[in-house]
């Protein structure tokens, strides 16, 4: 009887995941499509597809205009896919975070890492260094090493002997985070003529993003993702508190480092490249915990999936509903994003009252 | 007989201060060792020090013959489960899922539990009386379940030491006994040797085979239960005036508290 059981859940997991990677293919798919060009969405998967390999020669192209190629392939591929990356490193690490602070309002910001990318960027932006390394803007540079300094800072402050208490990294996050910002916006008081850039740049947005930001945060990204995954179930003995975890044999402070490290990274690199986008590290673990429940093993994947799928969403609001104007991305994933998770809040607590789960 | 723990001239200190002053016992295999004393005597920290969350500052802790700190993070988790007092879980796992946890020590980290796995956590819940609450999340169930589910993730660790941070303090009598009672059943049934720290001093004279009792941080008493349990014993210890008696039913000693000596 318990076999079945156990398949069961294992088969319903692997299913969930291949039907959220379906719809994060199609989404990408439809939301490549959309916009003020007029391309349909047959259209979009034909360019694409011409362009792999092995099957690219078998389908037809001929009588898609050559602007549609360069739209597609130059601009609204490359702008989908990096949301995708972007959402889904942002929704891995707020998942990851939340479990090993044991705290839901925990996110990938929580220990400063974006007022240090915030500080980084507006004092390239301020000073006007122009930079490029590896085709990135010097803006992503400062935001970058902002990031992992900011993240260094946290971690010396917080670390005793060979132990990170974990109170200890929240508090001195948001102590050097309130530091950072202090200093940004002292900054801005006193350089008024960048102070539009400025924040512009920290609500986040893909605006004009293309290949050059794409093509060198994708293998680290997706590999920290991998990796991240691998200690799902780290994460979970840990939920229980970290000496029992210690005592079910985990390497409690040695697995926190490792994750501590392999999400700032992960942040720092998302953030050089979209500025500071809120709310989809927070509520889009949430929502997956509030429907499948806390087991990292399926949360983890599923909230990188829909995490890629919910910024793409937003994004293509941001860039359509005042067309040709573009609202910075960062307020539509909580114009969104909030409502919808306080319906499911609201679904649940009905629940809880009624006695079914 | 062997030894399942054998602690040697062990120093504990936080900081500064002294915790646990010279400590030296030995448990055999299949002892239901009860660790009594007064709030403060550094009964869990001593506890702690025996799984390895604290580190000694000096003298030795020897786990089925071989040093604690030889031991790795998962070798260890094989040999001592522990069941800590506080058994919070942050968001709502199921039954079953935090039971599984207790597989965790045999799984390496790209491999998933097998039907064995499954098999041994069925065969914990069982056990445990708890199989019936598998699907229910572990934050909706009573406190006296909650402790058996805890005590099932322990025994998912095929452990051949159990060791219980005050299992029965926020528990109803009703609920004490049968904690107890399962204890006291894998004890003789499946020879595990359990180790409780516990404030009912009845309750642990009635199932220990033997006691330790601690005080400020040193051993004051360490025996039989009706060797440990003396009027100077507890006088000493929680400098109370207690009358010890025989409790008839359970064919072990007794102790009735009167007045404390500081008033």
């Amino acid at each position: 009887m318990y076999m079945e059981f156990i398949s069961k859940i294992k088969c319903n997991r692997s299913i969930m995941l291949l039907i959220l990677f379906i719809v994060l293919i199609i989404s990408i798919c439809v939301f490549a499509t959309i916009g003020t060009a007029n391309i349909s969405v047959s259209e979009t998967v034909k360019i694409v597809i011409s362009r792999l390999p092995y099957i690219g020669s078998y389908v037809d192209i001929d009588k898609i205009p050559q602007s549609h190629f360069i739209i597609i392939l130059k601009v609204r591929l490359p702008r989908v896919l990096l949301g995708v990356l972007v959402g889904a490193a942002l929704s891995s690490v707020g998942a990851a975070f939340q479990g090993m602070f044991k705290n839901p309002m925990a996110d990938p910001y929580v220990i400063g890492i974006s007022s240090g990318a915030a500080l980084g960027a507006s004092i390239i932006i301020i000073s006007g260094l122009n930079i490029s390394l590896l085709k990135l803007s010097s803006v992503s540079i400062g935001a970058f090493l902002g990031a992992m300094i900011s993240t260094f800072i946290v971690y010396f402050i917080s670390k005793i002997k060979n132990k990170v208490p974990i109170n200890t990294l929240l508090l001195s996050g948001i102590a050097v985070g309130q530091l950072f910002t202090a200093i940004m916006s002292f900054l801005m008081v006193i350089h008024t003529k960048d102070v539009n850039k400025i924040i512009f740049w920290t609500l986040g947005s893909f605006s004009s993003k293309g290949w050059d930001e794409l093509i060198p945060i994708t293998v680290p990204v997706l590999f920290s993702i991998a990796v991240l995954n691998f200690f799902s179930r780290d994460l979970n003995v840990m939920l229980t508190g970290e000496e029992s975890a210690r005592s079910m044999g985990i390497e409690v402070e040695r697995v926190k480092l490792t994750i501590l490290v392999i999400c700032a990274f992960m942040t720092a690199m998302v953030v050089s490249v979209s500025g500071i986008i809120g709310f989809v590290g927070l509520i889009i673990p949430h929502i997956i915990r509030l429907v499948i429940g806390p087991d990292h093993r399926i949360l983890l994947p599923s909230s990188a999936l829909v995490g890629g799928i919910f910024m793409i969403f937003a994004d293509t609001i941001a860039r359509t509903i005042i067309s040709p104007t573009e609202v910075p991305v960062g307020i539509i994933t909580a114009m969104f994003g909030a409502p919808f998770f306080l319906y499911l809040l609201l679904k649940k607590k009905k629940a809880y009252y009624s006695g079914v789960k | 007989m062997e030894m399942a723990i054998e602690v040697e001239s062990l120093y504990f200190s936080y900081g500064d201060s002294l915790i646990l002053r010279d400590i030296n016992f030995k448990i055999k295999k299949g002892e239901f060792v009860s660790i009594i004393g007064p709030n403060g005597s550094g009964k869990s920290t001593l506890l702690k020090n025996m799984i390895s969350i604290y580190k000694p500052n000096r003298g030795s802790i020897k786990i089925d013959g071989k040093e604690i700190r030889e031991y790795k993070a998962k070798e260890l988790a094989k040999k001592i489960a522990i069941v800590p007092q506080d058994t919070n879980i942050a968001y709502d796992f199921s039954v079953f899922d935090v039971v599984v946890m207790g597989r965790n020590p045999y799984l390496g980290r790209f491999q998933s539990e097998s039907y064995k796995d499954f098999q041994i956590v069925e065969d914990s819940l069982k056990l445990t009386d708890t199989l019936y609450l598998k699907d229910k999340s572990i934050n909706q169930i009573s406190g006296g379940e909650r402790q058996r589910v805890i005590i099932a993730r322990a025994l998912a660790q095929e452990p051949e030491i159990m060791l219980l941070d005050e299992p029965t303090s926020h528990l109803d009598i009703n609920h004490q006994i049968e904690i107890l009672s399962l204890l006291k059943k894998l004890n003789t049934e499946k020879s595990m040797t359990i180790i409780i720290v516990i404030h009912d001093i009845n309750l642990a004279a009635r199932y220990s085979s033997k006691m330790i009792l601690l005080n400020k941080g040193e051993i004051i008493s360490i025996g039989k239960p009706r060797e440990v349990i003396t009027y100077e014993n507890i006088e000493m210890a929680y400098n109370l005036n207690v009358v010890i008696t025989e409790n008839l039913y359970t064919n072990s000693p007794y102790l009735i508290p009167l007045t404390s000596k500081k008033l």
